[in-house]
């Protein structure tokens, strides 16, 4: 069986990261699963934790008064939630597992006082987040363009 | 330029054999071929006409191996789509073609290959995913990504299932926003790159799709390490005479009709940046 720093030292969002780094961000995680349905997190809730998909697909879905939207979904070697570095640290959505999902977690607690005791060890891990949440955010912007349904299609009559 | 076929501006008449329905706005029409049988290159388009509504360019969408058929399938968009989209079996189109360049597949033998899609653009790619499939041999890897608007609005879904079920081959599909009974992907096509089994040093990539997304899937395979030049975009511009005549299509110093509507990525990258060409 892998150690969590072997697991940890695999998964993208840690690639050639330093190892003490590596070991230090460790302490901090443990190994979960989801089975399939249950929620990694809900909307409003304390956002005490960071995720790291290492198997497995998760919804991030929206309670609308039209029903639940699913906004986008993430799967292996993606990061979920970062409301945790946002006072006042609750999750914006729900997080569903959509099959049995394998992943890392991370005590948030833990992570903040490991970046306020050591900034650069702090902005390490910055680093890697602003990329994924930028990633995120231009996704997000293609995504609300509606690119695929303009110009606008025309309702035909049933064949 | 490639070669024009014979009596390139007379429609000639193509009796529509069947009508598929897709999606609310989408149909596939199968046409009998006006000569019996004909040939076409994937990526290649003819253009239809609608008797008493007009003309519009179409991606031919059948395979290439069936030559007794002449399929194309059609988003109703506007007069002459959506007039299209509503023929009926044993009506008559106007058909000519086919006109443009072909998906170089032969680029690919070899190699890996991603084929991208986004809506309707998996349209012009169906004909070159049944030409790889039926030599698979020559090909290393193969994966294609295919990005819709909702789960409602994909085509070819029976299709889409058996490249899924084939073990020779990733199908990976998204879209963009759906209820919580979807259990696919939704996010847009290019969060699929980094994930499609493919060498980046090794592929050979065909996009279609809006423009937009043509030019973010450019932008993401180039960062992945995938060579401008390894990738083929087809552009789907408006067009009139379909023979670089009329200027309707041009697109920088290119006529899509003419030049494409496929080029290399690469040749066309600075000008899918520019605004308003
Ligand atoms: C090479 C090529 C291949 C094509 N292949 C297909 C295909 O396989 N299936 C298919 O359904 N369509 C395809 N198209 C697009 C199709 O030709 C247009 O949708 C059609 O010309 C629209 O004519 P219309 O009279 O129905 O609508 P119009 O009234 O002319 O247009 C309706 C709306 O659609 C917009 N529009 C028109 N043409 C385009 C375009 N090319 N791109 C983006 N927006 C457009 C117009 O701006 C307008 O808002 C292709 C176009 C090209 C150039």
């Amino acid at each position: 069986m892998k150690t969590l720093e072997e697991l940890l030292a695999e998964h993208p969002f840690f690639r050639g990261m330093r190892t003490d780094y590596i070991r230090l961000f460790a302490g901090c995680a443990s190994n979960v699963r989801f089975e399939e349905g249950a929620y990694l997190f809900r909307e409003g809730e304390a956002a005490d934790r960071l995720f790291l998909i290492r198997q497995g697909r998760v919804a991030l879905e929206l309670h609308t008064p039209q029903g639940v939207a699913v906004i986008q979904t993430l799967s292996d070697g993606d990061v979920v939630g970062w409301s945790w570095m946002v006072p006042p640290y609750r999750w914006a959505f729900d997080a569903r597992a959509l099959g049995l999902v394998r992943a890392v977690s991370f005590d948030a607690a833990c992570l903040r006082r490991k970046a306020e005791e050591d900034p650069a060890l702090g902005y390490e891990l910055l680093k890697r987040l602003v990329p994924v949440i930028v990633e995120r955010l231009q996704a997000t912007r293609l995504q609300l363009l509606d690119l695929y349904g303009e110009p606008k299609g025309r309702v035909l009559p049933s064949a | 330029m490639s070669s024009l076929p014979l009596d390139w501006s007379v429609p000639r008449p193509a009796v529509v054999l069947r009508v598929r329905r897709e999606t609310q706005d989408v149909r596939t029409l199968y046409l009998r071929p006006p000569e019996g049988v004909w040939a076409f290159q994937p990526g290649q388009f003819n253009m239809l006409y609608a008797f008493g509504v007009g003309e519009v360019p179409v991606s031919v969408s059948g395979d290439p191996g069936h030559r007794d058929v002449v399929v194309h399938t059609v988003r109703a968009v506007g007069a002459v789509t959506t007039a299209l989209a509503r023929v009926r079996p044993g009506q008559v189109v106007g058909l000519r073609g086919p006109f443009g360049s072909g998906w170089p597949l032969q680029e690919a033998q070899g190699r890996d290959v991603l084929v991208v899609a986004g809506g309707i653009g998996l349209a012009p790619l169906r004909p070159l995913v049944c030409g790889l499939l039926r030599h698979r041999h020559r090909y290393g890897r193969v994966a294609i990504l295919y990005g819709a608007r909702t789960p409602q609005d994909l085509l070819y879904r029976d299709e889409l299932q058996r490249w899924r079920a084939r073990f020779d081959m990733q199908v990976e599909v998204t879209v963009d926003r759906a209820g919580p009974d979807w259990r696919g992907n939704v996010g847009v096509v290019t969060r699929l790159l980094p994930r499609a089994g493919v060498d980046p040093a090794e592929v050979v990539a065909f996009v279609c799709g809006p423009e937009v997304m043509m030019r973010f899937a450019g932008r993401e395979l180039e960062a992945l390490g995938v060579a401008p030049s390894q990738v083929f975009v087809s552009m789907e511009r408006n067009m009139q005479c379909a023979v670089g005549l009329c200027g309707h299509c041009q697109f920088g110093a290119s006529f899509v009709c003419r030049d494409g509507p496929v080029f290399r990525y690469a040749e066309v990258r600075d000008r899918l940046w520019v605004r308003e060409l």
